[in-house]
């Protein structure tokens, strides 16, 4: 693959076929999430990524069933590695084994990138307001960090809202930029219990909270909101309600909603 | 069949009959959205086929309400791979619906309120294989699943069943929808795998 040139070889790359990825590293994020980063064989082929993109992971078990599930990239630059973070869900099939069992050296099957509309544009001209719940600031950090890169001028801000924090993916990253860059500005809700000193009783992001921490009303501000689907259900509903224009939101669930 | 994944055991060992390949069964209904729930009432409801020559039938939820209603169990799969089985609506077939409409279409672009735009071979929307649906498990259809009333077409990748629907328009010519235009299949047949292009 690699004595082709790199158009012919962009052009095999199909978005519905499954790739082999290797794991080279892996790393507690929290105390119940990690980070998994892979590097892909024939990463000369891969399309350009769009922060805010997924893929689908894809794990095999010795009697040939197989399971899949969706994961964010948390970079949209690549150098042949893909980066994700994987929150454990207790119950689950698949996340528990991306957290615990697997290892550096393992492969996995992956197949995308995959996504057209959750994602952040480099040459987009609006304010950008993100709003993230637990491992919903996934994509959210994929633009962020593109963000970064580059040299778009509109001013980023991110709501996070986590259980406590320690919960938090990417904290010592999303601090220094916070303090660093003049377009990144950081809001923290804790859920269940806050920092010593907190302003603010540990509690669910509430009206007064949102109304508080997003680019104000009337901004052309582009939304982003990101997380389980109750709280995506939430925050979107509140912000439409609060007189901002649907049309200007964009949402990701996870899933984790109940019933009918 | 690709390499295995070390010390993967996965929860299922049988094959599942009813369930296309590489989907898993939930037994929750997941949402999956672009973008905030529209809240639309009955009473704002309008529902509209429009044919390729232009001609436009409209029902008001009352009138809608009193078509002939089916109630169907359907397996529903979801592209984000997901899927549910034995899931049960009420509502009206698109057979009833077209009953009236003059078309030579191959086409149907199935519209939202809120934006949402998908596109589905009218073939799919014939022949007792797809509905308008307003009722879940013998409720009124929550918001967040496409209340009051979406588009169900079971055969399909669950993208193709648009929620709040608005209206349909048929066509000679096949236009991608949201998703379409955005990495999904034209077509989305979950038992092709017609995921992504
Ligand atoms: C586009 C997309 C991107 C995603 N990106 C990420 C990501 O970056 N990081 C990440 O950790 N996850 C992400 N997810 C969720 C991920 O795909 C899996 O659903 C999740 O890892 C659970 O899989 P599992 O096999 O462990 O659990 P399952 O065995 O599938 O489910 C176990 C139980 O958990 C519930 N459940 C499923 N998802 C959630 C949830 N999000 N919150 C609460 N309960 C849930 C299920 O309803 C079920 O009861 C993403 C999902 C989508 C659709």
């Amino acid at each position: 693959m690699t004595d082709l040139p790199a158009s012919a070889a962009r052009s095999t790359w199909n978005a519905s076929d499954w790739h082999e990825a290797l794991v080279v590293e892996a790393y507690a994020e929290t105390p119940t999430a990690r980070t998994i980063r892979m590097r892909l064989p024939e990463a000369a082929a891969l399309p350009a990524l769009v922060a805010g993109q997924h893929i689908d992971v894809r794990l095999t078990a010795p009697d040939g069933y197989t399971a899949v599930r969706s994961y964010s990239l948390a970079s949209a630059a690549t150098g042949g590695i893909l980066e994700i973070t994987v929150e454990e869900l207790t119950d689950g099939e698949v996340s528990p084994y991306l957290v615990r069992g697997l290892d550096v050296g393992d492969r996995l099957e992956i197949r995308g990138p995959i996504g057209g509309w959750f994602v952040w544009l480099d040459e987009e001209p609006a304010p950008v307001q993100l709003i993230a719940g637990g491992s919903g600031v996934v994509p959210l950090m994929a633009m962020i960090r593109a963000h970064e890169a580059g040299t778009n001028p509109s001013p980023f801000r991110l709501l996070y809202s986590v259980r406590s924090p320690e919960m938090a993916y990417y904290r010592a990253e999303l601090e220094e930029l916070a303090r660093v860059s003049p377009r990144f500005d950081l809001d923290w809700v804790y859920t269940r219990r806050a920092p010593s000193g907190w302003p603010h009783a540990p509690g669910r992001l509430d009206l007064t909270r949102l109304a508080a921490s997003v680019q104000p009303l009337g901004s052309t501000a582009l939304t982003y909101v990101c997380g389980a689907t109750p709280f995506v259900e939430f925050v979107a509903d509140a912000l439409v309600r609060s007189g901002r224009d649907p049309a200007r939101i964009r949402t990701e669930r996870y899933g984790g909603a109940e019933g009918g | 069949m690709g390499l295995f994944s070390p010390g993967f055991m996965g929860r299922r060992r049988e094959p599942v009959p009813g369930l296309p390949p590489g989907q898993h069964l939930v037994t929750d209904f997941p949402v999956l959205s672009i973008g905030p729930t529209p809240r639309v009432t009955p009473e704002e409801w309008r529902f509209s086929i429009t044919s390729e020559s232009g001609l436009m039938t409209t029902w008001t939820w009352d009138e809608f309400q009193a078509l002939p209603q089916e109630d169907v169990t359907v397996d529903i799969h979801c592209v984000t791979s997901w899927s549910k089985f034995g899931t049960g609506w009420r509502g009206v077939s698109l057979d009833t619906l077209l009953d009236g409409v003059d078309t030579q279409a191959g086409f149907a672009m199935a519209r939202s309120y809120g934006g949402y735009t998908t596109n589905v071979p009218l073939d799919e929307l014939r022949g007792g294989k797809a509905w308008v649906a307003h009722q879940f498990d013998g409720s009124p259809l929550a918001p967040e699943h496409g209340g009051p009333a979406r588009l169900l077409v079971p055969a399909l990748y669950f993208w193709k069943s648009a929620k709040w629907l608005r209206s349909i328009e048929l066509s000679t010519r096949n236009d991608p929808g949201f998703w379409e235009q955005n990495g999904y299949h034209m077509h989305g047949d979950p038992w092709r795998e017609e995921r992504y292009w």
